[in-house]
């Protein structure tokens, strides 16, 4: 029998978002799930009930009943308890948990039998990106930060140079270079402010750049990478060197976005209060890590606050603040979530907890805990091999035979040379060594002049000095005129022959080197 | 005047012209003008040679004969060959100056045993181990040649050839060599040491037939700079047995630039060089391919006319080709492509693997005949930190140039090897014929990523289909 998705409409304060959207009930239904939805649950985030109607949902007139008839409950925000008590026994629940905070919410689910997919305890890894809700939030709440300091802030972002004056662009910088500062960057960079970024994670610098800001780094010698993409916590004296950075940065610009976070730590305390006070009248402060207590040191959360005279803004519900948009991204998050849990496309939901993804977002399975998931694997590299212990042996042996190679090597050639050296010295007439001489001397110019040569010309390098190698003609030249001289000799005309012969080919290869190298270069040609 | 001192100081300027002939390689502007030095050197010192006393005029028809016919058939050829050929032609090339050396070699040595009797002591044996050195290394190179040339025409498969015990085998013909060079330096007279130098000429030439044959299709650029490099020291060692200081630096100049070229496509691929010639490349891969075939994933097919879709939207795209590209002799295609983009204001630019291709800087050479401007083709260090800011990555016939194994993955058999970080890219499109493993015979995880999308076929067929959907 098909399983009945049920969509509530959220009752936390001011929360305005629902967990569907009418393109996504379409394709629910299309995967054989019947949808239910409480009515008016998408209204405030200008979702009216007709939407839904048309593309196939029941509409429900009491939360109750969707409770209760519902197997799937999809939701944004984390249940209440009253909302738990009114669930159907053994259903399905997928929604922000957060269950490393809300302990008794698990123990009532766990209670109800209920197997709970957690949207924000999805595996960072590349295959459930689709599914990431996470990175959706923040992208918005990055974008949101942005509006609402334009909002608060009396200038424009862009420079201007008007009939009625002057006007210099807004700096804006932004901490952290997550999802939600990149796209609180994109966006700033976009009004046409003038836009600096700082991270920990000296990779994402690079990131920064793309998005057309600047990196600004802090000279300090320390990896900022946790893991799984996230942030970890600096030692003391990187953290004094942040400081300096920041209180620099804080007394420049107009609006400060602060987006650092460290999973399961509080907010780290980056922006103090002289450094409040050190900026201009007017500035705007976005603390986006408010929830967790604070980037900044005089955030209230949830609130907008003016300390000397700068506007702090601390909300705690930017997502929400965009609820349209938001809706729309966390219900195909959701849908997308549903394939993978429903592979047969028959209404019916299998929870493979083989599937890393799925085992990293199921925090209870019909009752029974299931978080904190083991660890993840730390590359995200599938299916690494197990390595057959016949095929790494030798290549362990040859690694370890290697490196007292590599310093052995030098003193054996040296060794070898001098031996070479002294042989030579010793038994060879005068007239060798000079030509041993010009010898190495030659080796060593070929080195320096060869290393020179660019990659793009190896090929043509190759037919060149192979042409070149031809001068062996020369040799063979020297021998035609003594071979028919002395024509006394029986082996003469026998030496005579096998001269011509190398001519022959090595003028096959003179001239046919040196015009196939004139060919090549003849096309290697530079723009226009 | 002194006839003898006039050649020797036109051997001195010709030996100035051959190494400001390498020097002009160091950048495609003077390049052209390296190879006209080239010319000049060559034509001083066979003038010098053909004027100065060491040639009669008894010998100098002869002589001219000998170089016209050998010149028109060099010139016939390079003007026949396709530029997707060059790697068996320069391969034939080497073995050419093998044989050459190894006659001289023997034309040396009658010539000694005639006059033997002036000669004594240690003049007589150095001249005798030149001799022996000269036409060991000129058998070893023409032998060698020959089946690189094979290998690379396609007329001997690419697949290593393996003989068991082949160490002990490479050490036994080394060790007979040493003996027969004993027995020879020993000999009186010219049929006694004849013998065991020929025996010496036929364990050469099974040498370097053995030693390439054991090399796998993929390690092709390191063995053919490796034989430009012996067809160097055979030039040398024939210089020795003259006393001709011109043979001696110009060989050694060759030499010396084939072993850096090797020493750069074995750095390229992560390999240490003894490894390289001692033993063939995929031995450690073909054993653990069973396992890398299970990697875990889907791959994702995209069709012509979605690439074009992609590319049309791309702000930047970056095209790797490989040896399928040279195979299917598709580079004129992309050059179309590449244009059609250009006007569309996207950037693109290529990203050439060292050992892309079966010789080094094969790649370029393609490029370049398809008039694709050499600036926008850049090297892969220059070229690999532009990924991330890249939408498309275009990977055409190439396999483990682009495999992030070598990265991700110690167990992987080109583990450490540098590769171009296609997977990057926003998205990469990788052209291939099947699902079939590279030379390495190792798989391609890049296949099984979210960012990846296959286009099965032919490399022009699909280029032609993407050229059609990008003029709609």
């Amino acid at each position: 029998m098909a399983l009945t998705v049920g969509i509530p409409k959220e009752i936390f304060p001011d929360e305005k978002r629902v967990a569907a959207s009418p393109e996504m009930v379409a394709k629910l239904i299309a995967l054989g799930f019947p949808v239910l939805m409480e009515t008016q649950a998408g209204a405030l985030a200008n979702m009216p009930d007709e939407v839904f109607r048309a593309a196939g949902a029941r509409i429900a007139a009491s939360p109750q009943q969707v409770w209760q008839e519902a197997d799937l409950i999809f939701k944004v925000r984390a249940p209440s308890q009253a909302e738990v008590a009114l669930m159907k026994e053994g259903a399905t629940l997928i929604s922000f948990i957060w269950p490393a905070q809300n302990a008794d919410l698990m123990a009532a689910l766990s209670a109800k039998r209920a197997t709970v997919l957690a949207m924000d305890c999805i595996p960072r890894i590349s295959r459930a990106q689709k599914c990431d809700a996470l990175s959706s939030m923040a992208n918005i709440a990055g974008y949101r930060a942005v509006i609402e300091a334009a909002n608060q802030f009396g200038r424009f972002f862009t420079g201007q140079i008007t009939a009625a004056g002057k006007v210099p662009p807004t700096k804006v910088f932004v901490i952290g270079a997550g999802v939600a500062g990149l796209a609180a960057l994109g966006t700033a960079v976009s009004l046409g402010a003038v836009v600096r970024a700082s991270d920990t994670r000296q990779e994402v610098a690079d990131q920064i750049k793309s998005m057309g800001a600047e990196f600004v780094g802090v000279n300090y010698e320390e990896e900022g990478s946790g893991g799984g993409g996230y942030a970890k916590v600096m030692s003391e004296g990187y953290q004094q060197a942040q400081r300096q950075v920041f209180a620099e940065q804080a007394a420049d610009v107009d609006i400060i976005i602060t987006t650092a976070l460290i999973p399961g730590k509080p907010a780290p305390r980056l922006i103090t209060t002289e450094m409040v006070q050190s900026m201009r009248p007017g500035s705007v402060i976005v603390d986006l890590a408010a929830e967790q207590g604070g980037n900044c040191e005089l955030t209230v959360p949830g609130e907008v606050v003016v300390r000397h005279d700068v506007t702090i803004i601390g909300y705690t519900d930017l997502p929400s603040r965009l609820a349209r948009q938001s809706s729309t991204l966390y219900a195909t998050n959701l849908l997308r979530l549903t394939e993978e849990l429903c592979k047969a496309k028959d209404g019916a939901l299998l929870v493979n907890m083989d599937d890393e993804m799925i085992r990293g977002a199921t925090v209870l399975k019909e009752g029974t805990v299931t978080w904190p998931p083991p660890a993840i694997k730390p590359a995200p590299v599938p299916a690494k091999p197990t390595p057959d212990a016949a095929a790494t042996a030798p290549q362990a042996k040859a690694a370890a035979a290697k490196k007292p190679a590599s310093r052995r090597g030098p003193v054996i050639f040296g060794g070898v040379a001098a031996l070479l050296l002294w042989l030579v010295g010793s038994f060879a007439p005068t007239e060798l060594l000079e030509h041993f001489t010009v010898f190495i001397l030659a080796c060593f110019v070929g080195y320096m002049v060869v290393w020179n040569v660019t990659a793009s010309l190896h090929t043509p390098l190759m037919s060149v000095t192979n042409a070149i190698s031809s001068i062996i003609a020369i040799g063979a030249m020297t021998q035609i005129s003594p071979a028919l001289g002395s024509s006394a000799a029986p082996a003469s005309s026998l030496m005579f022959a096998l001269a011509v012969a190398a001519i022959v080919l090595t003028a096959v290869n003179m001239f046919g080197g040196f015009a196939v190298t004139g060919r090549m270069l003849a096309m290697f040609r530079k723009q226009g | 005047m002194n006839p003898a001192s006039l050649v020797t100081t036109s051997y001195l300027g010709a030996i100035v012209l051959f190494i400001l002939s390498l020097g002009g390689l160091s950048s495609p502007e003077t390049a052209r003008r390296g190879n006209v030095y080239g010319i000049i050197g060559m034509a001083v010192a066979i003038a010098a040679t053909v004027l100065g006393p060491q040639v009669t005029m008894r010998g100098l028809p002869y002589l001219i004969c000998a170089v016209l016919v050998g010149g028109s058939i060099g010139l016939v050829a390079a003007r026949r060959i396709k530029m997707t050929q060059m790697p068996e032609l320069v391969a034939l090339m080497h073995s050419l100056v093998g044989l050459a050396a190894c006659l001289i070699g023997f034309v040396s040595y009658f010539s000694h045993a005639e006059s033997a009797s002036t000669a004594v002591g240690a003049g007589s044996t150095i001249l005798k181990v030149e001799i022996y050195i000269g036409v060991l290394i000129g058998a070893v190179t023409f032998s060698g040649s020959l089946i690189a040339f094979g290998k690379l025409a396609g007329k001997i498969g690419g697949k290593p050839l393996l003989l068991p015990a082949r160490h002990w085998i490479n050490l036994a013909c080394l060790l007979l060599v040493i003996w027969l060079a004993v027995d020879f330096v020993q000999a009186d007279g010219a049929a006694q040491g004849l013998i065991p130098l020929l025996i010496m000429t036929a364990l050469a030439l099974l040498l370097g037939v053995h030693m390439v044959m054991a090399i796998g299709g993929a390690d092709m650029p390191v063995v053919v700079s490796m034989l430009n490099s012996y067809s160097g020291w055979a030039a040398t060692a024939t210089g020795f047995t003259l006393s001709n200081d011109l043979l001696i630096v110009t060989g050694a100049l060759v030499g010396s630039s084939g072993a850096i070229l090797s020493s750069i496509m074995c750095k390229a691929m992560n390999r240490n060089f003894l490894s390289v010639i001692a033993g063939g490349f995929g031995t450690g891969g073909v054993a653990v391919q069973g396992e890398h075939a299970a990697i875990a994933g889907e791959v994702t097919a995209i069709s012509a006319e979605d690439t074009a879709g992609l590319l049309k939207e791309a702000k930047s795209v970056i095209i790797v080709p490989g040896y399928g590209m040279a195979v299917a002799q598709a580079q004129h295609t992309v050059w179309e492509i590449t244009a059609m983009l250009r006007e569309r204001g996207v950037k693109v630019r290529f990203g050439i693997h060292p050992v892309a291709g079966r010789m080094p800087g094969h790649m370029n050479v393609l490029l370049a005949e398809a008039k694709v401007p050499y600036d926008i083709v850049m090297e892969m260090d220059e070229i690999n930190h532009d990924f991330p800011d890249t939408d498309v990555a275009i990977v055409i016939g190439a396999n483990d140039i682009v495999n992030p194994a070598a990265e991700d993955d110690p167990t992987s058999p080109i583990a450490g090897m540098p590769v171009l970080q296609v997977w990057k890219a926003r998205c990469a499109i990788v052209m291939k014929r099947s699902m079939a493993s590279g030379y390495a015979g190792v798989d391609n995880p890049l296949f099984y990523r979210d960012n990846t999308r296959m286009l099965f076929g032919d490399a022009k067929k699909m280029l032609d289909e993407v050229l059609l959907a990008l003029k709609k």
